[in-house]
């Protein structure tokens, strides 16, 4: 069976000075093209490893990542990645840190003009037009993390690689960028993988969520399909069902099945508890 | 109205207190307490560092006679700049006159050798307390772009790769100690063993100290290069290799522009050093500029020397000083990173 993009096998060891340490064991996943997966998982799971193997950032000890067919080497702007601290060069204006990746990427087949106008409209798309002249330190994190999506999308790539995009965001800044994350999905239905610490950002903009187990040599421990209807509407399914199922679901594997190793039992359900009553409505894990 | 009701509570109160209140009033913007704080106590501070000098110096005495207070030192500079003035004056003359042996020389229809050779003479005179500075200054520039031209690619290499840096920190970290004027006599017979030329374009005693200074302005630049260019966030790096940079867009867009604020931290130091170091080398080996002024006048010993030689030392502070903020002015030119701290 041909997938789109394929998670074969992957295993990575890495060599510490205790010895070898197993940080993935197995993970296999199949990714169609235009599904948005999120990886969710505790801390030091392993997530951002599995998406720095896909990117190419670091090399699977055993198995490999396929991406139509093609076995992943090295990393690639068909592959682009949105870092968690936005990873914008402080030298360049907003403007100038989209445009670097686009005239890297598009060099040989675009014009200037068309470069410059590819460069723009990918700002559109963030909002981020009234900002094209301002450094990355003189604007907000939210609005950083808009332009490092831009520049992402810029690349036009197969894959868009997500490790915790809104996760140095506050929660009302993180709602607005998930609306807008939708927003741009529908109009560019990319094929998006995202690590996420958030139970309601896995649930609200996934088609599947993957759940990792803790490691050391972590894998998949279940993948649920959220089939709820698209566009979605974060107010419309607050009071749902369905929704508040798929949230259950997520929040009993990672707070039942898989808690924290080094957190002791009683800790860990006094901090459940609390959680549950966050008002904001929003569960996010203490990471 | 308000006016009269603030002065009439004031009345009684004591001085301090009053001026305070005067000072705190509405009247008073924030410029003004600004101006306060940016000028007026740095003035009244050097008004006291020159009564206590004024003071204190009347009571050491010398075998050159009284240690030289302000006002004595400020005659001198004012001698000082009367000699320059009249030098240039008999520099003129010496030109004036030699243009006429010229002119007659070529009505006289002599061969154009001879013509040469008198147009060829140089004006002699003794060089001037600022044609000093002016030859000091030419020496630091020289040594200091020349050592900045050699540390600052090794210090890129350096922070770029770990082996190269462990290859070359051992000879950096037993380099970086040692005194200028330790360098001096090798410099100086290294010099005058290869720089042989009948038509020298430096001259010798030049060369001796711009390649002094050079050799004190290599460390800093280098050591903060590379660990500005070491220090390039891991993330940034990532960027690149997802955009797959080659080498030298990498160098380029990425490394050189995060290193930059380092850089000129190794650069300022650099040259402040560089700065020092010319002094103390011109002084011991003779060759001309501020320090050669120094000494000679040291040499010279007459009544005015400690004052003379008091100007030179107000003036290398001074210059030093200038030299800083033209290099801190640069960095806050090219530097990107305007949160940090620039002083």
């Amino acid at each position: 069976m041909n997938s789109y993009l394929n998670i074969d096998h992957v295993s990575i060891t890495f060599p510490t000075d205790k010895g070898p340490l197993k940080v993935l064991d197995g993970v296999n996943l199949k990714v169609d093209q235009g599904e948005f997966i999120s990886l969710i998982g505790h801390s030091g799971c392993g997530k951002s490893t599995v998406l720095n193997i896909v990117a190419g950032l670091l090399q699977a000890t055993e198995g490999g990542v396929l991406l139509q067919n093609k076995e992943v080497f090295e990393p690639g702007p068909d592959r682009a990645v949105v870092f968690q601290n936005h990873s914008l060069m402080p030298w360049l204006t907003v403007y100038d840190n989209v445009r670097l990746a686009v005239d890297q990427v598009f060099r040989k087949t675009k014009s200037k003009a068309e470069r410059d106008e590819w460069t723009r409209h990918n700002l559109e798309l963030v909002h981020m037009s009234h900002a094209l002249d301002r450094k990355p330190d003189e604007i907000s994190g939210g609005m950083k993390q808009r332009v490092g999506i831009a520049r992402a999308l810029a690349m036009e790539p197969k894959v868009l690689l997500m490790d915790e995009p809104f996760g140095a965001l506050d929660s009302l800044t993180r709602t607005h960028m998930q609306d807008s994350l939708m927003e741009i999905q529908t109009e560019l239905n990319n094929t998006v993988i995202m690590i996420t610490h958030d139970v309601d950002e896995a649930v609200l903009l996934s088609d599947r969520i993957v759940m990792m187990t803790n490691g050391p040599a972590a894998t998949i421990g279940e993948v649920l399909h959220v089939e709820l209807e698209r566009p979605r509407d974060r107010l419309a399914l607050a009071e749902d069902p369905a929704y508040n199922h798929y949230r259950a679901e997520v929040v009993k594997f990672l707070h039942e099945r898989h808690h924290q190793p080094d957190v002791p039992e009683s800790a860990e359900k006094t901090e459940a508890v609390e959680e549950d009553k966050d008002d904001d409505g929003s569960l996010r894990l203490v990471s | 109205m308000s006016i009269a009701i603030a002065s009439r509570k004031t009345f009684d109160m004591p001085m301090k207190d009053r001026l305070m209140e005067f000072l705190a009033s509405e009247r008073f913007g924030r410029g003004f307490q600004r101006f306060i704080k940016s000028l007026l106590i740095p003035f009244v501070a050097i008004l006291v560092f020159l009564a206590l000098w004024s003071v204190g110096a009347s009571k050491v005495q010398t075998s050159l006679g009284v240690l030289p207070g302000p006002v004595k030192v400020w005659e001198q500079a004012m001698v000082l700049f009367d000699e320059h003035q009249a030098e240039r004056v008999k520099e003129a003359a010496f030109y004036e006159r030699l243009q006429k042996r010229v002119d007659k020389a070529v009505a006289a229809g002599k061969p154009q050798e001879r013509i040469d050779k008198i147009q060829g003479r140089k004006y002699t005179g003794s060089p001037t307390f600022f044609d000093q500075i002016l030859t000091s200054l030419k020496t630091v520039g020289t040594g200091f772009i020349v050592a900045s031209l050699i540390a600052i690619p090794i210090g890129i290499i350096c922070g770029m790769s770990a082996t190269f840096y462990q290859a070359v920190n051992p000879i950096i970290q037993i380099f970086k100690p040692v005194s200028p004027l330790a360098w001096l006599p090798l410099v100086t017979m290294v010099v005058s063993a290869v720089y042989v030329s009948n038509d020298p374009m430096f001259e010798k005693s030049f060369l001796n100290s711009a390649i002094t200074v050079t050799l004190c302005c290599l460390w800093p630049t280098i050591i903060n290069t590379t660990v500005g260019v070491a220090g390039v966030s891991k993330d940034l790096i990532n960027v690149s290799r997802v955009l797959r940079l080659n080498w030298f867009t990498k160098t380029v867009k990425i490394i050189l522009p995060s290193a930059i604020p380092m850089m000129f931290t190794g650069l300022r130091l650099s040259l402040s050093i560089g700065w020092m170091v010319l002094i103390a080398a011109e002084m011991l080996a003779q060759n001309p500029g501020l320090g050669k002024f120094v000494w000679d006048e040291f040499q010279n010993g007459s009544s005015n020397s400690l004052a003379r030689i008091m100007v030179a030392v107000l003036v290398i502070g001074f210059v030093g000083f200038l030299l800083d903020r033209g290099t801190l002015a640069l960095q806050r030119a090219v530097s990107w990173d305007r949160n940090a701290i620039v002083r």
